[in-house]
């Protein structure tokens, strides 16, 4: 009977997303308190949901109750109870984050509930459609979002060329969902499995569907080059919903790619077509590359935090096409690890910014000694995204790199380290701008440099300088605790490997 | 299957061939107008040309609408799938529309234009 879980943990968010517009005409304050009840509601599920797959395998739930295949299921596997936990627990840190540091509003306490529903409904669908329909509940959300910033148009131009350019990624998918359907006459995820295996995996329509719906994701992850709308994106849009964004938007998209791809095209359909697999690995290479070189030449620190992820998620979807049981377990922890991680940098670089008016690298300097935990947390999530052992970030890439040389796949390793050393040049070259620089000796730094300082934002930084401006206790511990657990997952490998050992070897049947 | 010829391919399947050309105009559109406004319309036209493709797949010769009577009589029916499918990305697609709208709204309050190329140059002097 614990499978009426998984409908409620779609549910009571998209619920409860209406309540606090309502409420709110009455009650100014309403909104956070709400948000709260059903987030710490949602995370009590979630946990729930994970120990009992764990226990009795995986839940399977007819949506009213139609005759399966016809009907929309929602499915709870070890994976998507992973990523579902993931959703919670990043949801959870962002509303107590954004208690203090904003956005305020109702709006956006609604639009919170309606993104943590979407997103659930991304992990937890059986059905191709149907998680189109949850891709664009997400994706509408998070274009609202990143426009609630009122004060900015950026922002607002931000928003709107992710819109064109998220909308054209989910109607590729729809267009491949229909590719699908044309072929097979389902639209089942369990039932298509045997559907494609029946049809061929040579058929020209599979073979576009799957071409299709690869584009449409590589748009919503923001692979190289159909990364445009990210940096924008995640460098305009308020702090807070640069770290939920940032965190679970992209991430629930790669999942439903690894889904797709094993759940439904399996890895035989990656065994017959090279071509595919190719190019997978040949764009997923690229965008590691330029990812990581673009994320080194930026001064702004958001920007370079959106640049790295379009590196990371390169090496996610590089793990994807190689098709083997090592780089997929990579592949998820270091989806798992990048969402926190991001989460816990972005937040840092709220703190700093809200306090210090810290936007670029050389606004860093010495900002160790005036708030030394919420840069310490910073420092554990960047060492864990190098992925220096032991962290989450270490496990991840070190199994994706292991899988690419069990695969014989000797061009992405190579890629791989060499992204793990830009990686490490622009973390330390923040984290030696935190430590060991003087705010003084930066700033003779950046006038001698060749870019003119912004006098406008020197302006609007100096009177915020000397003083810790609206950050509260709470959000400096959420950004330490988020560090520490990065580094404390780097022991869990075998906790993971255990977990998922189930949905591994029904992948790798 | 009919030939593959040229003539063949337009007589059988000129509806694959109105959903591919509704597509890309609507494709075009959105990348070399300059109007925000036209860019939207072009989304939505691209996103026409796909439902169309679902309505296409759901045909069938003779076929009428999937209201079966209690004694299972009638047919051959259409495809009620692909019907309920698209009024669905109906739903969703206007939803869009709304969501774009105002983002050109909110543009237009701030910057004073609806040209994509004016909007990126004062946001680059900015």
């Amino acid at each position: 009977m614990s499978d009426v879980f998984l409908p409620l943990l779609v549910a009571i968010p998209i619920v409860l997303s209406v309540v606090p517009l309502i409420a709110g005409l009455r009650y100014e304050r309403a909104g956070w308190p709400i948000a709260f009840v059903g987030s710490i509601t949602v995370t009590a599920i979630a946990g729930y949901v994970a120990v009992t797959i764990a226990s009795s395998g995986r839940l399977i739930h007819a949506l009213g109750n139609y005759p399966q295949p016809y009907g929309i299921e929602l499915v709870g596997d070890e994976l998507s109870a992973l990523v579902a936990l993931l959703i919670a627990i990043v949801s959870l840190a962002v509303l107590l984050y954004a208690r203090t540091a904003g956005p305020r509003g109702n709006a956006f306490y609604s639009g919170y509930l309606l993104l943590t529903g979407g997103l659930f409904g991304v992990a937890l669908t059986g059905d191709m459609f149907n998680l189109f329909v949850f891709l664009e509940i997400t994706s509408l959300v998070t274009y609202a979002l990143v426009a609630s910033d009122r004060t900015s148009g950026k922002a607002a131009y931000a928003a709107f060329k992710y819109v064109f350019l998220g909308t054209v990624g989910a109607s590729m998918y729809l267009l491949g969902v229909g590719y699908l359907y044309v072929a097979t006459g389902t639209l089942n995820m369990r039932d298509l499995q045997e559907a494609i295996a029946s049809v061929g995996y040579g058929d020209p329509i599979v073979q576009a569907a799957f071409g299709f719906i690869l584009v449409g994701f590589a748009i919503k992850v923001a692979l190289f080059p159909l990364h445009t709308w990210q940096p924008d994106a995640y460098t305009y849009a308020p702090d807070s919903v640069s770290a939920y964004i940032s965190a679970l938007v992209s991430t629930a998209s790669a999942y439903a790619l690894i889904r797709i791809t094993y759940g439904v095209f399996t890895q035989s359909f990656l065994e017959a077509n090279d071509l595919i697999v190719t190019a997978i690995l040949v764009v997923a290479s690229v965008s590691i590359v330029v990812g990581s070189l673009l994320a080194l030449m930026q001064t702004e620190v958001k920007r370079m935090f959106a640049y790295s992820s379009v590196a990371q998620f390169g090496m996610i979807v590089a793990a994807i096409g190689l098709a083997n049981e090592t780089a997929l377990f990579g592949a998820i922890l270091h989806l798992l690890g990048h969402g926190l991680i991001k989460a816990g940098l972005f937040m840092a670089a709220g703190v700093l910014a809200t306090a210090y008016g810290a936007r670029t690298v050389t606004d860093y300097a010495g900002l160790s000694r005036r708030s030394p935990y919420a840069v310490g947390g910073m420092t554990l999530a960047g060492i864990a995204l190098i992925g220096l052992p032991p962290s989450i970030g270490f496990l991840g890439k070190w199994f994706m790199a292991l899988g690419a040389v069990e695969a014989g796949a000797w061009g992405v390793a190579a890629v791989i380290f060499a992204s793990t050393m830009l990686t490490l040049a622009y973390v330390f070259r923040l984290v030696e701008m935190l430590y060991f620089r003087s705010p003084s000796a930066a700033r003779t730094d950046e006038s001698a440099a060749v870019e003119v300082p912004d006098a406008s934002t020197d302006g609007v930084a100096a009177p915020d300088g000397g003083s810790i401006d609206r950050v509260t206790v709470a959000q400096v511990a959420i950004v330490v605790s988020i560090g520490i657990t990065v580094i404390a997952l780097g022991f869990s490998w075998e906790l993971f490997a255990d977990y998922l050992d189930p949905v591994l070897g029904r992948f790798f049947a | 299957m009919t030939d593959g010829s040229v003539l063949g391919l337009i007589t059988t399947r000129y509806a694959y061939l109105v959903v591919v050309f509704v597509a890309t105009v609507g494709l075009y559109m959105m990348i070399a107008n300059q109007n925000l406004v036209k860019k939207l319309i072009g989304l939505n036209m691209f996103q026409t040309g796909i439902f169309l493709f679902f309505i296409t797949s759901a045909y069938v010769v003779d076929g009428s609408s999937a209201i079966v009577p209690a004694d299972g009589a009638g047919g051959p029916f259409a495809s009620p799938l692909p019907q309920v499918i698209v009024l669905t990305a109906i739903v969703v697609g206007v939803s869009l529309t709304a969501v774009g709208l105002a983002l050109i709204i909110r543009l237009y309050a701030e910057y004073g234009t609806l040209r994509a190329d004016a909007l990126r140059e004062v946001i680059a002097d900015e």
